[in-house]
């Protein structure tokens, strides 16, 4: 099968490039490692649409930060993806004061709106800064989004606009055939024109594959807590220290699912190593109330962890100069997320440089079909839903309110969700306080039933992760 | 949809059926709520034997214990509403639940029960850590693929916590084939049942290591393994001493915590000890007409105490819901004293009649003595072997002997 453009990962970035060239008159491709996108960096960092400020400026980082941060509020509302313009503060204590007036120099340059508040200015704000806060820097730009609900829309869409999405299919070799790109992975062979490579940790070997810089990579990880979403009512708006060369520091955040977060560390790893440790769970017990003043650690109800990828101080978003048709978008760590869509728009113009043909679809999805949520129901619609399908009357997630009807809609999405997993990132079943505790194996029995598969075959996520290993009284034992 | 009925019963599990058969019987008009699709609640997926000793005075299997309840139900007038879920309660007893046969229904009731049971805490929130694989479960889950979709999750079993479920699981598991490889427990004592330690863990040799915990779980997508170490007298592991267990899965077993969820948009007081309400001697809650029951009002350790209790507040909320039932204008709070973890009911209505007080202890004391006293009076004083936090006890009060606030508290 042959493609005219082929994306490699499917993280934010890839799916972010698959959704605009599915828009064009393209064929296109996105071969993602794992069993879903979003599976990486894009489903465990911190959820923020960052404003812009601290990027160094004339950096690639400045540049696609904030036009992203344009473009973020209009997608996240074609998409249907939850998301909260709820402003950031870079919180300081008294000696801090210069701290933030660098901020605000380096903001000013790059053309980023924000301000320089006293206490009384950052209490209106956010209620809850520590004492020792004295002043912050206002970025009233800045939110939260839900950056695997971003991700997976964005690849719906593409899938809607004609594009495909192989999953489980990890590029291990790229060979050039018929003046061709032809990626080899386990799922087969797949030929394209052009080469997008969004492979994230893997970029820097994706590169190797068509002989083009094998960039060193470190890779940093972060840990998370994630936090009941009754203390959701605390915070207000995206709470950061001073940044340090380490990065932006351990956050306190709102999600635009209504919990709240604190972290995350940055510490150096290896690639995949998401384990989280005490001692990082730790550092941010001890960090937390440095700038906010209501830590609530006994309401955890996760701990999680990803990892960024860095090359460098900027991103490589370029075109290859030594293989043909083949474009990079390498070591794009923070602020990955918010920059991705300005990523993608420019992803496009150099494909169109290297020649590729540039003709809007005539009948392109644009605004996705609103998902339905139970909370945001009349109660009309509601009860004609469930004369129409019982499913929408059945709770089957009680923490997070989520219906049978949600999940097969779920399971049945343009990206289909087949793991426990990929249903919770879909809907948030298994995302409240009882992870899962009652309604996981519910949602294994509907994911069985609508795609067939037995219940010892469906996975938690990833890889042989089967939840049911063995069945009763077939014990095999030793 | 509305609904009307004098009391309403949140939750169709033992303290739910007990709360309605009691209502029931007193005349009321009751609606039984339950989520799942049938009554029974956690019972159904409890085939071990052990249930009943007390109540029916013979040994049953959960199930069977469940069953007993639900063909009494079924001889009575009881409307009762299952796969739907309550999502709101108000202090005036209005409701609203989902149901896939009416929609949203609105429930206007006399007197409301809570019997919404418990949940299990997580790895979440006992902030686990390392990688977070295929292979970690709270206890109940692994219970319930087990018992009642017929699966195992591992093969090689650590069970982190001794909570009753934990140990019925380390047997349950053992018994269909997987090699259960230890119990590591936090503290220095099982906050388990005595006699699920002995026919449970002790009956198949598998050992328990009190005063540990699990550092860190390795392996990914399917779990690996798992370090774990004592822990010093701050509860904090010493590292130096960790060691490493081969295993594809954790059971969870490490608390559980009533599913007060829904109360949210009420006044109903929540004491910090139980995190259920706070009841007076007739399980009525701080808001008049609302009463609790069962595990969602303290985790029990019998479920025929459980139902008990779901008949004096079954009974009781028909009492208020014909206008039988109110406060009395004194009322002793119960405090629990040295030694004793809490008590329940935290409030008594200054009369006539006997109440039972139940209490557990914070550590394990042999020989204590436990000593309740009211207004400068001791009202009572007994002996006993051993006291453990595992075992829920009680003593019975005349409560015109109660004079003033009382105090439970253990003298050594």
């Amino acid at each position: 099968m042959s493609y005219d453009v082929m994306v490699v990962g499917g993280g934010i970035v890839g799916c972010a490039v698959a959704d605009r060239l599915a828009r064009l008159d393209l064929s296109v491709i996105l071969l993602e490692r794992d069993d879903d996108v979003a599976s990486y960096a894009t489903r465990a960092n911190s959820g923020i649409v960052h404003a812009g400020y601290d990027c160094e400026p004339g950096t690639a980082k400045a540049r696609f930060n904030v036009r992203g941060n344009a473009m973020m509020w209009n997608l996240a509302e074609e998409l249907d993806v939850p998301c909260r313009k709820c402003g950031s503060l870079v919180v300081a204590p008294e000696e801090g004061l210069e701290g933030l007036e660098e901020l605000k120099r380096k903001a000013d340059s790059n053309g980023v709106v924000t301000e320089i508040l006293d206490r009384e200015g950052t209490l209106k704000k956010e209620p809850n800064v520590s004492d020792n806060v004295a002043y912050a820097l206002y970025a009233p730009e800045a939110g939260v989004i839900s950056p695997y609900q971003l991700a997976i829309a964005l690849a719906d869409r593409a899938v809607l606009n004609g594009a495909e999405v192989v999953t489980e299919a990890e590029v291990t070799a790229i060979s050039r055939e018929n003046n061709l790109w032809r990626a080899h992975t386990p799922k087969g062979t797949f030929d394209a024109k052009y080469v997008v490579n969004c492979a994230g940790p893997e970029a820097a070997a994706v590169n190797g594959f068509v002989g083009e810089e094998v960039y060193e990579t470190e890779y940093r990880r972060g840990d998370y807590f994630v936090l009941d979403n009754t203390e959701g009512k605390n915070v207000s708006t995206v709470i950061f220290p001073l940044p340090t060369a380490a990065g932006k520091g351990i956050l306190v955040a709102p999600t635009a699912d209504g919990n709240v977060i604190y972290g995350p560390t940055s510490v150096p790893t290896y690639d995949g190593d998401t384990a989280v440790t005490a001692e990082a769970l730790d550092e941010i017990r001890r960090s937390v109330p440095l700038t906010y003043a209501r830590p609530a650690f006994n309401k955890c109800i996760r701990i999680y962890c990803g990892v960024r990828t860095v090359i460098g101080h900027d991103f490589i978003i370029r075109k290859s100069d030594r293989a043909e048709n083949f474009v990079m978008a390498c070591g794009i760590c923070s602020p990955g997320l918010t920059s991705a869509p300005a990523i993608a728009e420019y992803i496009e113009e150099l494909l169109v440089s290297c020649g590729m043909e540039r003709r809007p679809k005539a009948d392109a999805v644009t605004v996705m079909p609103r998902k339905l949520r139970l909370e945001s129901l009349s109660e009309e619609r509601l009860n004609t839903l469930v004369k129409e399908n019982p499913a929408w009357g059945k709770i089957v997630c009680r923490c997070e309110k989520v219906t049978e009807a949600e999940i097969v809609e779920a399971i049945h999405s343009p990206v289909p969700a087949t793991t426990v997993d990929a249903v919770k990132r879909r809907v948030r079943a298994g995302m409240g306080r009882c992870q899962g505790g009652f309604c996981a194996t519910r949602v294994m029995e509907i994911i069985s039933r609508e795609t067939g598969m037995p219940l010892d075959e469906i996975r938690k996520g990833i890889g042989h992760s089967e939840i049911a290993v063995l069945a009763v009284k077939e014990a095999d034992y030793d | 949809m509305i609904k009307k009925c004098d009391v309403v019963v949140i939750g169709g599990g033992p303290a739910g059926m007990a709360a309605a058969l009691a209502a029931d019987k007193k005349g009321a008009k009751v609606l039984l709520v339950e989520r799942d699709g049938r009554l029974g609640g956690i019972l159904n997926q409890c085939i071990h034997a052990g249930f009943g000793l007390h109540y029916f005075g013979e040994e049953l299997t959960g199930p069977e214990y469940a069953h007993r309840f639900v063909l009494e139900v079924g001889k009575t007038d009881i409307e009762v509403l299952l796969n739907t879920m309550v999502l709101s309660l108000s202090d005036d007893r209005k409701l609203t639940a989902l149901s896939p046969e009416f929609g949203l229904v609105h429930i206007e009731a006399g007197a409301v029960v809570l019997a919404m049971g418990c949940r299990e805490r997580t790895a979440g929130a006992i902030a686990l850590a390392g990688t977070r694989p295929a292979g970690i479960y709270t206890a109940g889950m692994a219970q319930k693929m087990c018992n009642v979709e017929g699966y195992l999750v591992g093969k090689r079993v650590v069970i982190l916590g001794s909570g009753d479920i934990g140990l019925i699981m380390a047997r349950r598991m053992t018994l269909e084939g997987a090699k259960v490889e230890r119990v590591i427990e936090l503290m220095p004592y099982s906050s388990g049942l005595k006699r699920n330690i002995v026919q449970c863990l002790e009956d198949f040799g598998i050992p328990i290591d009190y005063s540990h915990t699990v550092t860190r779980v390795v392996g990914k997508p399917r779990m690996e393994g798992l370090y774990y170490a004592p822990v010093g007298a701050d509860r904090k592991p010493v590292l130096s001493e960790e060691k490493f267990i081969e295993c594809d899965c954790l059971l969870l077993s490490v608390g559980l915590i009533p599913e007060n969820d829904l109360l949210t948009d009420t006044s109903v007081e929540i004491a910090s000890v139980t995190s259920g309400a706070v009841v007076d001697e007739r399980r009525m809650t701080s808001v008049k007409g609302v009463f609790s029951c069962g595990n969602v009002l303290h985790v029990h350790d019998l479920v025929d105490n459980v139902s008990h209790e779901a008949e004096t507040a079954g009974a009781a909320a028909a009492d208020y819901a014909f206008g039988k039932y109110s406060p009395s204008a004194v009322r002793y709070r119960v405090n629990a004293g040295k030694g004793v973890r809490y008590a329940l009911p935290q409030l008594l209505n200054a009369g006539e009649g006997e109440a039972e007080i139940f209490y557990r202890v914070d550590n394990v004391y042999r020989n204590p003595k436990i000593v309740v006293e009211s207004g400068g009076k001791t009202l009572c004083s007994k002996k006993r072997p051993v006291l453990a936090p595992g075992e829920m006890e009680k003593v019975t009060l005349n409560l015109t002997s109660v004079t003033g606030d009382v105090t439970l508290r253990l003298e050594m």
